[in-house]
């Protein structure tokens, strides 16, 4: 066995105090020095626990290996075979909660950088066009299929069947491909040029992508039936969740989808350079503790509220946010109140919020979730002034296409419900997976669920 | 992709590879208000009454809601009516016929409900004239006796005043300002139509303030009243939230629930605070814009 290196390379990061002016992206990636001796530390093992600790099951020593000889060409050729997104992923996976997780040397607190090395593979091929190898695409099977929404599920089956030899059309109803990578996650952590590359990437596989088309109003998904083999829907879980507390309507107070939508999608941290604005106040808190309240948190810092809260009913602890973007957010100057709840929002005459009055929480008995739930607790009501609130609380399945389209079951939550190996519809020729199966899920899942349809599509389609 | 078989110079093709949706035919239908006839074959086809399109014009545009006013299936084309307020509205009233538009999704929203009520009373003030024609048509082929009421400030912002009477049994004009029809705010023949007549539904469509107060007059008679809302809106499919309205206590999102709602149950002075939200950055936005615009000239 190799000697163990335990010393883990970090990722250079752009200082707090500048990048919280910026849009930026934070961490600046590994040069290939660096990448090279994280590689190097890699233990190559035998039953290689990391490839089974991803959803797509990357190749995880083959492309390692392939960097620590220097030999890039092949780390992409490697990583591309099962990843289509790989500078999206390396960015944005939850890495310690898979991959690295499950890393042989994580039991010595030192998992190899897997997503920081993905992420250098990813960039070096963005930088070497012409030094990448190009994708084999099978010959040409006649079949077509469309593909319902261009986010990480929709893209990611998209690219497997048009490398399988079938026809694809994408649909989106937004003007942009990409879903939540476009709209949701901010600059800073995922430039939008490498979305846009990636999403360019699945384009030259061949996949037609059709922008500002709404499944459901424009097109049904029956008529969709009518002109491919088969359909795939990928519309992910878009429809933003409220707090149903009063005063929730004021003005300052934004779903997260809108916030993050005027600021990634339109771009309003350009405003006026770009039209759509957002608000810019002194003190915002934004509700909950996931990676959506994170984002929405930095955001607000960085286009110009002096204090930020998140506020979140639950302890530090059981934050379903990601570590190293709760401690990004730390750096920044976030202020975390755990253990808090708003009970209602106060607004000014003019219908603006100016205040909060929220419970002091404390956690009981561990509900369905296997999280304690937290109660509030009693007479512990007080008020915190704020300009602005964002409410991120989660999002579910937009209804548009589960309600035009006969025969397609959803559950409770809105969510549908497929064959959890297959991604199979209880409806003829259509499959689905991703955040509209699922409900808020995260990238690399909705890209496995996207390439397990693509395998039973094509397997469907070449028996048919 | 031009559907469209006249030839021309679409400058702005070099600028917008993927330029789609071209104006086919541009009016100015009064002072600030202008009409686009816009090819998109696949919204014509689809199109109701009550829907509207998500326009956006240039890479750094806004995405804005604008009603379908009219569309033609046959031709591919869809009407749209708009009003010159602030800088994208502007923008669009300096694209010219040819040009082309990157960005029109829909039809979004729900279609307006129509069947045979009876009478219907169709009130449209300012801009909102043009969406309460394909609403007044629509009653009108369902079989209703349709009366129409159209306002307008003053006489040069009247338009379409001939389709409109086209769709009425009864056709009602009024202005502010006494210069053209009865002088005076479409509430007031409103009233009188509900007293003089039985209705079984009033259907508004224009500025908050006119809609309010039309549901205002139809309370006391007890008539189910019909508005379109018109919030500030981002996406226009329900992923924002930003259009959200309170009816009846509950919370909606005006572009997938709505945009008719029963005007008895809107909180309106929500709604019409949640319309200026961006006042400020609307007017900073505007007037950069047209200082730089002089700065050209
Ligand atoms: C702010 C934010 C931060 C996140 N951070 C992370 C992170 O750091 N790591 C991580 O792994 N995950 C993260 N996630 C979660 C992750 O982004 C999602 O799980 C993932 O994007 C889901 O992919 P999807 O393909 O199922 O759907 P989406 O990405 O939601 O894409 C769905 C697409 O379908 C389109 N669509 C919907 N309805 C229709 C229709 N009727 N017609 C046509 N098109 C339609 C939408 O416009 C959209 O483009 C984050 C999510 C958010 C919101
Ligand atoms: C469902 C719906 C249908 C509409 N139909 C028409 C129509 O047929 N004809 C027409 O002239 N106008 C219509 N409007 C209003 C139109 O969208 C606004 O006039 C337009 O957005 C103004 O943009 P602006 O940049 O020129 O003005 P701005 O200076 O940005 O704003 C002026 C005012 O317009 C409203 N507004 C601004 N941005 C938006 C936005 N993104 N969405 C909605 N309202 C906004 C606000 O109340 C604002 O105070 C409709 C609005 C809605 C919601
Ligand atoms: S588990 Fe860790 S050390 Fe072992 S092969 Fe995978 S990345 Fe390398
Ligand atoms: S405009 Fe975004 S939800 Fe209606």
């Amino acid at each position: 066995m190799a000697k163990l290196n335990l010393e883990r390379t970090h990722l250079p990061k752009q200082k707090p105090e500048e990048r919280v002016k910026n849009f930026n992206e934070v961490a600046l990636g590994f040069t290939e020095d660096l990448a090279v001796k994280e590689a190097e530390r890699c233990l190559q093992c035998p039953k290689h626990p990391c490839i089974d600790g991803c959803p797509v099951n990357n190749d995880i020593p083959g492309f390692i290996k392939a960097i620590k000889e220097r030999n890039f060409v092949e780390a992409v050729r490697v990583l591309k075979k099962t990843n289509a997104l790989p500078g999206i992923c390396g960015r944005v996976c939850p890495q310690e909660k898979q991959c690295e997780a499950v890393c042989t040397l994580a039991k010595k607190n030192a998992p190899i950088a897997i997503g920081a090395l993905e992420r250098f593979v990813a960039d070096w091929a963005r930088a070497h066009p012409d030094m990448v190898p190009k994708d084999e695409i099978a010959p040409p099977t006649g079949k077509k299929v469309a593909v319902v929404g261009s986010g990480p599920a929709g893209l990611t089956c998209a690219a497997d069947l048009a490398k399988m030899g079938h026809r694809v059309t994408i649909f989106d109803a937004l003007h942009y491909a990409g879903g939540v990578l476009m709209y949701g996650i901010p600059e800073f952590r995922l430039p939008k040029q490498i979305v846009q590359e990636e999403v360019d990437y699945v384009a030259s596989l061949g996949v037609e992508i059709r922008l500002d088309t709404v499944i459901g109003r424009m097109v049904t998904v029956d008529e969709l039936l009518q002109k491919y083999d088969a359909v795939f829907l990928g519309t992910g879980a878009g429809l933003p969740m409220f707090l149903n507390i009063p005063g929730e309507n004021l003005n300052g107070i934004y779903s997260a989808n809108e916030f993050l939508t005027r600021i990634n999608l339109m771009k309003a941290y350009l405003f006026p350079e770009y039209d759509t604005p957002v608000k810019k106040g002194k003190r915002v808190a934004v509700i909950g503790g996931g990676n959506v309240a994170m984002d929405a948190a930095r955001c607000a810092k960085r286009i110009g509220y002096e204090e930020v809260y998140v506020v979140y009913r639950r302890g530090k602890a059981e934050m379903p946010a990601r570590a190293e973007e709760v401690e990004n957010a730390e750096e920044e100057g976030i202020i975390f109140k755990f253990l808090t709840n708003p009970k209602r929002f106060i607004g000014d005459e003019k219908g603006w919020v100016k205040a909060m009055e929220c419970y002091e929480m404390m956690l009981g008995e561990p509900d369905a979730s296997g999280r304690r739930k937290p109660i509030p607790k009693p007479n512990s009501e007080f008020t915190m002034e704020v300009d602005a609130v964002i409410v991120a609380l989660g999002t579910s399945p937009n209804p548009l296409v589960s309600s035009t389209t006969p025969g397609l079951e959803t559950t409770k939550h809105g969510t549908l419900v497929t064959d959890e190996k297959t991604g199979k519809t209880k409806k003829d020729r259509v499959w689905a997976g991703g955040d509209a199966v699922t409900g808020s899920a995260t990238v690399i899942s909705a890209m496995g669920a996207g390439k397990r349809a693509a395998k039973d599509i094509d397997a469907w389609l070449r028996g048919r | 992709m031009h559907q469209n078989e006249k030839s021309c110079s679409c400058s702005r093709e070099a600028i917008w590879p993927e330029c789609k949706f071209q104006i086919v035919r541009k009016e100015r239908l009064a002072q600030n208000i202008n009409l686009w006839e816009v090819t998109a074959p696949l919204i014509a086809e689809r199109a109701q009454a009550g829907q509207f399109v998500m326009v956006r014009i240039h890479e750094k545009g806004e995405r804005i809601p604008l009603t379908l006013a009219d569309w033609d299936k046959s031709k591919g084309t869809i009407t749209l009516v708009f009003m010159e307020i602030g800088k994208t509205t502007k923008q669009m009233g300096l694209l010219k016929e040819c040009d082309c538009v990157p960005d029109l999704i829909g039809p979004l929203g729900a279609p307006t409900h129509v069947e045979k009520f009876g009478t219907v009373v169709c009130v449209g003030g300012g801009v909102g004239v043009a969406p309460a024609f394909a609403v007044a048509r629509a009653m009108k082929s369902a079989g209703n006796k349709v009366i129409n009421i159209m306002g307008a400030r003053t006489k040069d912002l009247l338009f379409w005043e001939n389709k409109m009477r086209s769709v009425s049994d009864e056709l009602i004009v009024t202005t502010d300002d006494g210069s053209y029809g009865r002088k005076g705010v479409v509430t007031e023949p409103l009233k009188e139509v509900l007293e003089r007549e039985k209705v079984n539904l009033v259907f508004a469509v224009g500025p908050a303030i006119m809609m309010k107060f039309c549901a205002a007059t139809t309370k006391p008679f007890n008539v189910k009243t019909v508005v379109s809302l018109n919030p500030i809106m981002v996406d226009g499919t329900g992923m924002c939230g930003c259009c959200r309205v309170t009816v009846g206590g509950e919370t909606k999102f005006a572009c997938v629930h709505g945009p008719d709602f029963d005007g008895h149950l809107v909180d309106w002075n929500e709604f019409m605070a949640r319309q200026r939200i961006y006042l400020e950055e609307e007017k900073l936005s505007l007037q950069l814009w047209e200082n730089q615009m002089k700065g050209v000239q």
